[in-house]
């Protein structure tokens, strides 16, 4: 896959002398959705920003469809819709004609029939000459969305797109968002709902204190970084855990009914077997056995963990 | 050049003016028509023809130029102002539309209202008093540039406000002190000698004196000295914008 947005030691201090980027190198590739992940302050938005060409970057270069976003601003800028992550609508204004405005400013003609078909995707078309300001909090976010679409944007950026939404307008957002690549448009959305990355993503970069911890595809990382866990629960408590099986680094449960083991799912040798026999050896009975895939979120909490430490 | 884009920023200013449409009509009639009662009926009929114009015609010029000055740096700033304060502004920095452009739709449809508005008042103004306009063209002109001259100054003053108080404090202090100061209701002949030569230092002085020319034909300074004191205010007003957008003077960071 070619990529449409590459980004390279991207530096950005703002006046007050914070450092929101320490160096970010990104490719994202045509037609892929890239979630953005990482805690409040992390430079998400500023990434975003400077890509967009509402923030002036203090070093690196940022090129998106081939061009250079400070010499070519006019092309870049014309491939990119921004939905930003504050709810900002003229309160006056009719929902299509703020649609019909977003159109021109990209320097679009005027085209009723896409616009109107741009609010009938968004659920609002029942709402086209309701005064932004009369509408619910999902549907405001709809109209920012559909104004970032309807000057056809082919790179879509979504800046934390179910912030304080409900679970099912989130559902109807991860939906529009998997019909959008469909059509071939490029996602990016930022998030710190580990939940949304794994239910909608392609590729996950993990970002905190203006550094892109990394960039990989989902179920890769699931993979590298997914620990499983195996809890095995015995039929009489045990006071400590048997010398016999110190080498597994097992973890008594509170009340010393179960013992827990942690494993890499893509190891080649678990070792499950091995500890199972120890466990009977010792003379313990078993009375169930479950295992438990570690998320995203117990991955993420690891990596920025990792980096502090 | 992003022509739709320019076309988007006027038509979308000049919304707010046709949404509000009675008051961006009634508020200047009623005030001209307020003026000419109290100037034009009740003082005037006691005032001696100015430069054997009478009075209620003398102040109709000045009359115009004090509300498009107020009107113009206040659409104006208000304009660039409101999407910065509420942060719909992201999309017009986003958006591939120079400075220049964004100007030009700004600064462009507050030009229009206030030129709107100044015809409006030349009308209501002929139900009053009898006058007739010596050099319509240059009349025009003179309104054109006026309007774009302090329209830049209002986009100005929307940038640099961080809040509606400073916003509206400018126009207070600074723009009608200076209409009113500038000779709008009267001839700086008629101010002693030391004040005359104030006055000179007051930009407004040589709009309203070359608006005035161009109805009667009589001024309080030469006519090219208005046009030049015009060109250089709207250059000035070009300058600091120019340097608004290369600096990113509170708009991008």
């Amino acid at each position: 896959m070619p990529s449409i947005v590459k980004v390279e030691d991207l530096r950005k201090t703002y006046d007050n002398g914070f450092e929101a980027l320490k160096g970010v190198t990104l490719d994202i590739e045509e037609g892929e959705i890239l979630a953005l992940l990482g805690p409040n302050g992390a430079g998400k938005t500023t990434l975003i920003s400077t890509i967009c060409g509402i923030a002036r970057p203090t070093f690196g270069r940022i090129s998106v469809g081939g061009h250079d976003v400070q010499s070519e601003w006019r092309k870049t800028r014309k491939l990119i819709g921004l939905v930003p992550q504050e709810i900002n609508l003229e309160p006056f204004e009719f929902v299509q004609s703020t649609l019909r405005f977003s159109r021109g400013l990209f320097g679009k003609p005027r085209n009723d029939a896409l616009v109107d078909g741009v609010l009938k995707d968004l659920a609002l078309y029942d709402k086209r000459d309701s005064r932004t300001s009369e509408l619910s909090g999902g549907m405001r976010r709809r109209v920012l969305i559909a104004k970032a679409l309807s000057h056809e944007p082919r790179v879509l950026f979504l800046d934390e797109p179910t912030a304080g939404v409900d679970v099912e307008l989130r559902r109807d957002m991860w939906a529009l968002v998997k019909r959008l690549r469909e059509e071939g448009v490029t996602i990016i959305l930022t998030t710190h709902y580990i939940e949304e990355a794994e239910a909608i993503a392609d590729r996950i970069g993990v970002i905190n204190s203006g550094e892109l911890l990394l960039v990989e595809e989902k179920s890769a990382l699931m993979q590298r970084l997914g620990r499983k866990e195996i809890r095995i629960k015995l039929t009489e408590p045990v006071e400590a855990i048997p010398d016999a099986l110190a080498e597994y680094d097992l973890v008594r449960s509170g009340d010393g009914t179960s013992l827990i083991y942690a494993y890499k799912a893509t190891g080649e040798r678990t070792g499950i077997t091995r500890l199972l026999t120890a466990v009977q050896a010792a003379g313990l009975v078993l009375s169930d056995i479950q295992t438990r895939q570690s998320s995203l979120e117990d991955i993420f909490v690891r990596l920025v963990r990792e980096e502090v430490a | 050049m992003n022509w739709y884009g320019i076309a988007a920023i006027w038509r979308f200013e000049m919304g707010r003016f046709f949404r509000s449409i009675l008051q961006s009509i009634v508020s200047p009639v009623v005030s001209t028509a307020l003026y000419f009662v109290v100037f034009g009926a009740a003082i005037g009929s006691r005032m001696p023809e100015i430069e054997s114009v009478d009075y209620g015609a003398f102040i109709v010029p000045g009359l115009i130029m004090l509300t498009v000055l107020q009107q113009s740096v206040q659409n104006a700033g208000f304009g660039i102002y409101f999407p910065k304060f509420i942060g719909t502004i992201y999309e017009v920095l986003s958006a591939p539309i120079s400075s220049l452009e964004i100007v030009i739709g700004y600064v462009g449809a507050a030009a229009t209202k206030s030129m709107l508005i100044g015809l409006i008042i030349l009308v209501t103004s002929l139900f009053f008093v009898d006058f007739s306009i010596v050099h319509p063209v240059l009349m025009l002109a003179f309104l054109v540039l006026t309007s774009v001259s302090f329209s830049l100054l209002g986009f100005i003053l929307g940038i640099w406000a961080r809040n509606f108080e400073q916003l509206n404090l400018v126009p207070l202090l600074v723009v009608t002190p200076l209409v009113f100061l500038g000779g709008s209701f009267y001839s700086v002949s008629m101010l002693p000698p030391f004040w005359q030569n104030v006055s000179l230092l007051n930009p407004v002085l040589y709009l309203v004196s070359g608006f005035r020319w161009s109805f009667f034909g009589t001024a309080d300074v030469p006519v090219v000295a208005s046009l030049a004191a015009i060109f250089v205010f709207a250059g000035l007003c070009l300058g600091i914008v120019w340097w608004i957008f290369r600096t990113g003077f509170r708009l991008k960071s």
